[in-house]
């Protein structure tokens, strides 16, 4: 579980989710969902880092 | 009643230790004493007081849901386990500060820091990080800024944003100063910081193309290419050629990190931002770890004296007496405003249950104090000789070993020459002098405590630029990550009078919000760098001071909820450690500001070299009327910035009074929680 602790979450919670509760709507692919939290986590606006 | 026996078996060993700790005069004391005092004290404060704060002040309800199970995306809502998120947050408040903070405040010797870190984490820091958890965690995980304006009006959350920009600024400048002063003629340092640019970008480019999201197996392979970037380092620095091509001047080091800050914070951040953190997020933890165990290990004494005679403020590593500037020197570990803006930012969106905020919360807090406490323990087991050689100011001890050892013998601290270029040679660097800045100090300190454990004094150099690197990988990736931060937050600020600003996703308004703030922190960093006093000595009180405050200013936001709770008879919590630190940073602001000491105030030190330049004296360490001229701006610079964070402190103080009466004269509460669900929960 190392992994949450640099952002980047379950993908197999994440897939499970868009199907139980968005179902029809797209889901990334693993590829897709490990760029798109990377963008989240660095881009900026989460405060950065602290001191 | 058994169930509190082993609490308070721990009580009383605490107690034992801290007063070990606090009687011994004239006898070295091991290390693990303070080490048990700490534990002991954190174990019992987060028994009885978070858990008090919890059921009492906040009232935390396991079954209401929280915004991971309200709004679960799998994305930015996610319910994660409190092992995982402990960590997680750790990672994200622990950075170059609580390690940098104890180093300095050594110079007063072990026992006030010691102090202040123990009672300031468990009265203040750890109840700052939980309440503004708390309150994010019921507000949608919202951020501190939002957080002030829903609760406190749409002008304090302005000034507070405006104040959290500036406070970005100096940290940045700061961070980056430590860098400076730990990598500035020092080849092997160099050579092994600047190769791990290439190598997160081959990380960058594996997790992108060859093996997407493999973090795991990419950071190994990291870790392989930064050990053999020390052991190559060694020979980099000993080549004719490379060696001198690695070696760089201070000045010649700050602009390259002003272009490194400018160029890193436009690029993707795939390319090199992300693959960085996750090779200082597991190296920080892993060195942390072992730091811990080989402090327990070692077992070492400490060498430091328990109270030096600089507690009255003629100290040489940094000016001003034990109150209020040991208050502000140490600030994370102790108590951090930094840490609000991580407690409403990504953490609350990933809290499963409210039943897990205090282990997060003021846990992970107790935590980073650990990680201080064994900063100031790392400091305090090096010979105080070797300690103020390495942190005084080239103006006050010179540059060369005799007039080194010359000068800190005369403090009281004996020391020979030899010591001094010994200690030089086996750490493999070619001065320890006036190294300031804390890291080298404390890269010292872990070379010695690793080497007593693995490699005996043949690895010490090894272990040396380990830990110099192990600093330097996670301040660059603060200053990146911190460049973007801010970019966003001034882009937010300019866009109140110019909207076209808000437009993150256009390239013109990025490109300049991006460069006025690395400017900034570059301002203040080519301040620090050409300082003759090292810079430390100007910019950590600044940075202090500025952290303490918004630290006052989240606690400010804290009292503000508890008050519209209608929990104002448990606002003691809050209120004392608000009162405590605004107490330390005005009198602290206040003094950096008129005081006539030219040491500690920078309008005494502006007027002194305005008053010699007025009759065409160049002073020291100017030397031309230019350098005179320089030296009163950036006097006058600073002290404007104090007077503005002492001005957005006050304002936020009103703000926080005017809601407290307001909330007082209301029947109900007014706190705009997300309710809890209609069924009870009872």
């Amino acid at each position: 579980m190392a992994r949450m602790m640099v952002g980047v979450p379950d993908y197999d919670s994440y897939a499970l989710h868009m199907r139980t509760h968005h179902p029809g709507q797209p889901v990334m692919t693993r590829t897709q969902f490990f760029r798109d939290r990377q963008e989240a986590r660095y881009g900026g606006k989460n405060g950065g880092k602290c001191c | 009643m058994t169930r509190h026996i082993a609490w308070i078996l721990i009580a009383i060993t605490g107690a034992v230790a801290l007063a070990v700790v606090a009687m011994s005069r004239d006898e070295a004391i091991n290390a693990l004493w303070i080490v048990v005092a700490a534990v002991s004290s954190f174990l019992v404060a987060y028994r009885y007081y978070a858990l008090y704060i919890a059921r009492t002040v906040m009232r935390l309800d396991p079954l209401r849901p929280t915004p991971a199970m309200r709004r679960a995306d799998g994305l930015d809502y996610v319910a994660t386990d409190r092992v995982v998120l402990f960590g997680h947050h750790f990672a994200a408040i622990a950075g170059a500060g609580p390690l940098v903070g104890p180093v300095l405040a050594a110079q007063m010797g072990y026992l006030p820091g010691t102090i202040w870190i123990i009672a300031g984490v468990v009265l203040a820091g750890a109840v700052q990080d939980f309440m503004v958890l708390f309150i994010s965690m019921r507000r949608d995980g919202k951020s501190l800024g939002e957080l002030i304006r829903m609760e406190m009006g749409q002008v304090a959350g302005t000034i507070a944003l405006f104040g959290a920009f500036m406070i970005m600024v100096i940290i940045l400048a700061v961070l980056a100063l430590i860098v400076v002063k730990a990598l500035a003629e020092s080849p092997w340092g160099m050579f092994t910081v600047a190769a791990t640019v290439p190598l997160a970008m081959l990380m960058g480019a594996y997790t992108r193309w060859i093996r997407p999201g493999r973090i795991g197996e990419v950071s190994l392979l990291g870790l392989v290419g930064l050990l053999a970037a020390i052991v190559y380092g060694q020979s980099v620095a000993l080549s004719p050629v490379w060696g001198p091509a690695f070696t760089f001047t201070p000045v010649q080091l700050c602009w390259i990190l002003i272009g490194y800050g400018a160029v890193a914070s436009v690029l993707p951040v795939w390319l090199l931002l992300a693959p960085r953190d996750y090779l200082s997020t597991f190296l920080k933890i892993g060195a942390i770890a072992a730091l811990a165990i080989g402090i327990v290990i070692m077992a070492p004494p400490l060498k430091m004296h328990a109270v030096t005679q600089f507690v009255n403020g003629n100290g040489p590593v940094w000016s001003g007496g034990l109150f209020p500037f040991l208050f502000i020197t140490i600030a994370c570990g102790a108590v951090s405003g930094f840490h609000a803006l991580i407690a409403s930012g990504t953490t609350p969106k990933l809290i499963a249950s409210e039943a897990d905020a205090p282990i997060i919360g003021y846990g992970a807090m107790l935590m980073e104090a650990f990680v201080a406490i064994m900063a100031l323990v790392g400091a305090s087991i090096l010979d105080p000789g070797v300690y103020f050689t390495m942190n005084s100011p080239a103006a006050v001890i010179g540059t060369d070993a005799s007039s080194a050892a010359a000068a800190v013998t005369a403090m009281g601290f004996p020391i020979t020459p030899d010591l001094i270029t010994q200690t030089a040679k086996d750490v493999g660097e070619h001065t320890i002098i006036s190294r300031t800045g804390g890291a080298p100090t404390l890269a010292v300190a872990m070379a010695e405590i690793f080497s007593h454990v693995v490699g005996g004094s043949a690895m010490k150099a090894f272990w040396y630029h380990f830990a110099i690197l192990f600093e330097a990988l996670f301040i660059l990736t603060a200053v990146d990550a911190g460049t973007r931060a801010g970019r966003f937050m001034l882009q937010d600020l300019i866009a109140l009078a110019v909207p076209a600003f808000k437009e993150t996703k256009s390239i013109g308004p990025s490109l300049v919000a991006t460069g006025l703030t690395v400017a900034a922190w570059g301002f203040f960093l080519y301040q620090g760098v050409t300082d003759p006093l090292g810079g430390v000595n100007t910019l950590w009180p600044v940075f202090g001071i500025s952290n303490q405050m918004l630290a006052a200013i989240a606690l400010m936001l804290a009292t503000a909820v508890l008050f519209r709770m209608k929990q104002d008879r448990y606002a003691w919590v809050t209120t004392i450690p608000t009162a405590w630190l605004l107490i330390c940073t005005l009198s602290a602001g206040l003094l950096k500001l008129i005081s006539t000491d030219v040491k500690v105030g920078f309008l005494a030190h502006a007027a002194k070299f305005s008053a010699a330049a007025e009759q065409g004296t160049v002073l020291a360490p100017a030397k031309s009327m230019a350098e005179m001229r320089q030296i009163i701006f950036n006097d006058r610079v600073d002290a404007g910035l104090v007077a503005i964070f002492l001005a957005v402190v006050l304002s936020l103080l009103f703000f926080t009074i005017r809601t407290c009466i307001a909330a007082r004269r209301t029947d109900g509460p007014t706190a705009r929680e997300i309710p809890a669900p209609l069924v009870p929960a009872e």
